[in-house]
């Protein structure tokens, strides 16, 4: 058994420092954008935000990793000690694990599967289980009542996703990521967000929802129950639910640029001229650009609009988002069926 | 033994003592988070076998949706460990003699040859072009059209059943009407008076 195992070594380690190549800039990317967040939301609101650690505030995100490693972790009376501590793993596997399948570029992707869509949907719908288990673990009234809120919340919202996607499905013919990206060739005007406008919006507002952002931060409200499912956490602990948090935010990103905005495709493609000026630019920066515009989105929304109220949310998710999507399914279906072009010719 | 075996032996593994803490855990809600374990592990050895949408779909519809709620109930509710633990000891001959009945029911229907080893096949590997959801659509779609349609039908009764059952009219509770909420004019609500001055 052991000789079979040490035949496979080699390949296994290569899979290994993929993983940590698609890891380390993502958790350089979750650190910058809590940085980001807290830069772009001082400028909205009319100040400078963090600008004392390492040049113009750079170093701020380190400082604060730094701080919350060497923070108490405090264990509540009457937890449950064993499932208090595994609850951020939780939390975070999921948001890390669906990353195997996203494609960065054209030749960029860890593992280019055929249910990639799938995939993905399936690993941040295991990411609740986190939420709940932290809430009921604490033993603590405002966590409970936090969990229970981002539970509801994350599962009424995945429906009007999952719906959207079906969309995504029905316009590509395909469940793998990069087949979905060549559906959208062509030009700007081929890109998923045309033809599926609702569902893009759709998405987008769902996604939001998906990772308990503003302004649908229910599940964090701080005047009402203090700081939601995360309340009891300290030091490392915390600092986990805050890289899952962050690390689902950048996902929803990368899913709403290859889904609707032609992933690693360029905007100029098509165009005569342009098109071969902009032929050097790698894929790879065309998708973060995309990546970077849904974020700065997220710190934007989060900026501008006050928060929702719990009925309001639940109203929004279920007799406003997915009767759209009901809509309009049928009518990507009648256009696929009917090869309306440009983009199903 | 390669990888691939190491992986099965382990999901299995997995899955047969995970369903073992679902029946004596004495937390109901630790049974409900072994349950979730013995799920993800099925959908890994279900994986292993090439059915890559029926394991994705596991985990999506069960443990990301029918588990979730199962959660959701057994965390709001208050049980008395001490009186289901009795009940555990109760109902065991129960609970055992249904064990026996299920089990000879099945020897009985699949008879006992079909789990000779021999006439078990290993998955087949069609390679990487080939899509197991399409094919599965296929046949769902034409030959099992009838059986599809019919499961559709029952699960929308159910629907129509459960909001139905849990339904109140307006009456009975105090509900929102956000379309009048945006409708309303502020000068319904405020009246600005104009102080006089003294």
């Amino acid at each position: 058994m052991i000789m079979g195992l040490l035949e496979e070594l080699p390949a296994f380690a290569w899979i290994l420092i993929k993983i940590v190549a698609i890891l380390i800039p993502l958790l350089l990317g979750v650190a910058y954008l809590t940085f980001a967040e807290r830069k772009v939301i001082g400028y909205i609101q009319g100040r400078i935000g963090p600008n004392r650690v390492g040049f113009r505030g750079m170093l701020q995100p380190f400082a604060d990793i730094i701080k919350l490693v060497f923070k108490e972790i405090i264990i509540p009376v009457r937890s449950n000690r064993y499932l208090f501590f595994v609850a951020p793993i939780f939390t975070l596997t999921p948001a890390l694990i669906a990353w195997a399948a996203i494609p960065f570029a054209p030749n960029l992707i860890l593992a280019n599967i055929n249910a990639g869509v799938l995939y993905v949907f399936a690993m941040s719908s295991i990411a609740v289980y986190g939420i709940l288990i932290a809430g009921w673990a604490s033993n603590s009234k405002y966590a409970m009542f936090g969990a229970l809120r981002s539970a509801a919340q994350t599962i009424s919202y995945e429906i009007s996703m999952g719906f959207a996607l079906v969309g995504v499905l029905i316009a590509a013919g395909s469940m793998n990521f990069q087949d979905i990206i060549l559906a959208q060739q062509g030009s700007l005007l081929n890109w998923f967000f045309i033809p599926l406008l609702p569902l893009f919006m759709v998405f987008w507002i769902s996604g939001i929802a998906e990772t308990n952002r503003a302004p649908f931060d229910l599940a964090e409200g701080e005047s009402e129950i203090v700081a939601g499912f995360h309340v009891e956490y300290s030091g490392v602990s915390f600092a986990l639910f805050f890289l899952a948090e962050y690390a689902s935010m950048i996902l929803i990103s990368f899913l709403l640029a290859i889904l609707f905005l032609g992933g690693w495709l360029s905007p100029f493609e098509g165009i005569p001229g342009l098109d071969e000026w902009f032929a050097w630019v790698p894929g790879l920066a065309w998708m973060l650009l995309k990546v970077s515009f849904f974020l700065f989105a997220y710190l934007w929304l989060r900026a501008t609009f006050p928060r929702y109220r719990y009925d309001q949310l639940m109203r929004l998710g279920w007799k406003v988002l997915i009767p759209t999507t009901i809509v309009w399914i049928p009518v990507v279906a009648v256009l696929v069926k009917l090869n309306v072009g440009p983009w199903f010719s | 033994m390669g990888i691939i075996d190491f992986i099965f032996y382990v999901s299995a593994a997995l899955v047969l003592g995970s369903a073992t803490v679902v029946v004596t855990s004495r937390n109901p809600v630790r049974s409900a988070l072994a349950l979730v374990l013995t799920f993800l592990a099925s959908a890994s050895i279900w994986m292993l076998a090439y059915a890559e949408f029926l394991a994705l779909i596991l985990i999506l519809v069960y443990v990301g949706a029918v588990m979730t709620l199962f959660l959701f109930v057994i965390m709001m509710l208050d049980i008395d460990v001490v009186t289901t633990r009795q009940r555990f000891v109760r109902y065991a001959p129960l609970v055992i003699a249904m064990g026996v009945i299920l089990t000879g029911l099945l020897l009985l229907a699949l008879k006992p040859d079909y789990f000779v080893f021999a006439h078990l096949q290993s998955a087949v590997d069609y390679g990487l072009s080939y899509s197991n959801t399409a094919e599965l659509g296929k046949i769902l779609y034409t030959e099992y059209v009838l059986a599809f349609e019919v499961a559709a039908v029952l699960l929308l009764v159910a629907i129509i059943a459960a909001v139905s059952l849990a339904h109140r009219k307006p009456r009975d509770c105090k509900t929102q009407q956000p379309v009048a909420q945006m409708m309303v004019d502020p000068k319904q609500r405020i009246r600005l008076v104009k102080p006089e001055r003294k």
